[in-house]
């Protein structure tokens, strides 16, 4: 496996494994994330896979035996690295074969920019939320706001630019495209994607243990329903 | 044991030293944007380093113990009285029960840290009891009538006639020494000098996300896209529009701005004590010296902390 590990300051590293959105190129990812998380290296505060990189927090401190703390943890890490290259037991991404379903409401008031999304692809409505409900979807990673999740997998024809200027508000459980990516909004958050749907589930209750609905590498499917449902769900 | 809040002040948090092992899900450390501060307020009580203190923004609350109780004040130097007597700063002090603590303006710096014998015992969310304000973890910032409880402390009067030297820990005003980020020598060659030569100021738009960069905008040779990756407090992106922002206690965990440099953790309190309009140069360091740098400061927290213990046992 090709990886190279740089420097994010003098308390943190970033192991980059490319520089794309990849769907096995994140797979790999996050294997590996998971086999980091399992050597349990001393120091360590957290292991936070992105798309093609993953982020180590350190406290140099837990390195302070000779030498600096970052070229030693360097070398530990990526020991780890070629270890797991090496090796053809690759680990599954978290999740495994697990599939999400998301029922989402493409109605309005729910979906403000189901329209331009059509216009945008040269395709109805419906036609729009068949496909958005037929492709199956990965998590990529977490990130933007606690369990935002960044979904691969959308059909290209929904590819839809971000709009030009960001709401400040968009409502908990909207569904939105931006670019090649769809993704939920757990909260109440500025956004710039453009929003399809909306569903009645808690992506993220930190009061709930996971607080967090998704997990990077879950496989996940949207599911449309009507508003009488979304209302039913929503209680 | 529990302290009322009667007045709230300009933005009063209960904060420890962050929420960690969740960026995977999006999560962010938050936590004490002066964390130094926060320690020592700690040791000063007996407490644990990390134990959840009131993090004071500009404008102090006004508090009431409902028990007899031992307090500290660090930071930034902040107008303090329990019931009328001055309360002095980086020292021990005792509080009795049914006083009113009232806390005024900081003089200077922006962060003053107030911990209480016991720390605060509010309901600690994903292993942390610090409130993440932009992303909603851990309840919100203080309102007056709030209740907070305090776990239990024997607290007795005693006449303490020592304090701490502020001068190593509080220094709003220091040169912030950074090392170079990734994307650095993306920056054109004038904007390289630029960041290390002139000044610039911290916007009115700062909050413990991020602080915004005031100066002559730093440009890249060309543009970069990047695939979003990890950032961390302290990390210095710079959007499009050309004014850097460092990402500070309530850093998101991912971002796709380049990453031109970072603020070295050992300098982060004194940024963090900045207040909006002011002013801020920067110096460049190697990795190597930074965490030379950080690993001494440790050393230094370590010698202090036992020499604390041993004077609040005498």
């Amino acid at each position: 496996m090709n990886f190279t590990i740089e420097p994010l300051g003098d308390s943190a590293l970033l192991i980059y494994l490319g520089e794309r959105v990849d769907i096995e190129l994140n797979r790999r990812t996050l294997a590996l994330a998971a086999v980091l998380r399992a050597a349990t290296l001393p120091g360590v505060r957290d292991i936070a896979p992105a798309y093609a990189s993953i982020c180590l927090q350190y406290d140099p401190a837990a390195w302070d035996h000779g030498g600096s703390p970052f070229e030693r943890i360097r070398a530990s890490v990526s020991a780890v690295v070629a270890g797991t290259a090496n090796s053809d037991a690759m680990p599954l991404a978290a999740g495994g074969d697990t599939c999400v379903e998301i029922p989402v409401c493409y109605e309005e008031p729910y979906g403000p920019d189901l329209d331009h999304v059509a216009a945008q692809a040269g395709l109805g409505r419906d036609a729009v939320i068949a496909r958005h409900c037929e492709a199956e979807y990965r998590v990529a990673m977490l990130g933007f706001a606690p369990g935002f999740p960044y979904l691969l997998g959308m059909d290209p024809a929904l590819n839809t630019p971000r709009r030009a200027s960001p709401r400040t508000r968009v409502p908990a459980g909207s569904v939105a495209i931006g670019g090649s990516q769809t993704g939920v909004y757990p909260r109440e958050l500025p956004g710039g994607w453009h929003i399809v749907g909306r569903t009645p589930l808690r992506l993220f209750d930190p009061g709930r243990d996971p607080a967090a609905l998704l997990t990077a590498g879950l496989r996940v499917r949207f599911r449309a329903i009507d508003a009488a449902q979304f209302a039913r769900l929503a209680q | 044991m529990s302290i009322t809040v009667v007045a709230a002040g300009m933005l009063t948090t209960v904060q420890d030293l962050g929420r960690h092992g969740h960026a995977g899900w999006g999560i962010g450390a938050a936590g004490a944007m002066d964390p130094v501060c926060l320690r020592l307020a700690n040791l000063l009580v007996g407490n644990a380093q990390d134990a959840a203190a009131l993090e004071i923004v500009l404008r102090g609350p006004r508090l009431r113990f409902a028990a007899d109780c031992r307090i500290a004040l660090t930071g930034a130097p902040i107008d303090a009285h329990c019931d009328g007597t001055p309360v002095p700063m980086w020292s021990p002090f005792y509080v009795p029960r049914g006083a009113q603590l009232s806390l005024g303006n900081t003089q200077h710096g922006a962060l003053a840290y107030l911990a209480v014998g016991g720390g605060i015992a509010t309901e600690p969310v994903l292993g942390s009891r610090s409130i993440d304000i932009n992303a909603g973890i851990g309840g919100a910032a203080l309102a007056s009538g709030d209740v907070l409880s305090v776990h239990g402390h024997a607290a007795r009067p005693a006449a303490v006639k020592w304090s701490l030297d502020p001068a190593p820990w509080f220094d709003p005003a220091a040169p912030i020494r950074l090392v170079a980020g990734t994307h650095f020598p993306r920056l054109d060659t004038e904007s390289q000098h630029r960041l290390f030569a002139t000044e610039f100021r911290i916007s009115s738009d700062s909050n413990r996300v991020g602080f915004r960069l005031q100066g002559e905008p730093l440009a890249l040779r060309e543009p970069l896209e990047l695939v979003s990756a990890g950032v961390v407090t302290g990390t210095m992106q710079l959007p499009p529009a050309g004014a850097p922002i460092v990402l500070m206690a309530e850093a998101p965990t991912s971002g796709g701005y380049p990453r031109i440099a970072h603020v070295i953790a050992v300098d982060l309190p004194s940024l963090a004590q900045r207040r909006p309009g002011d002013r801020v140069r920067f110096t460049r360091i190697s990795l190597a010296t930074a965490q030379t740098r950080y690993l001494e400061r440790e050393r230094a927290l370590s010698a202090l902390a036992q020499s604390i213990q041993q004077r609040l046992q005498s």
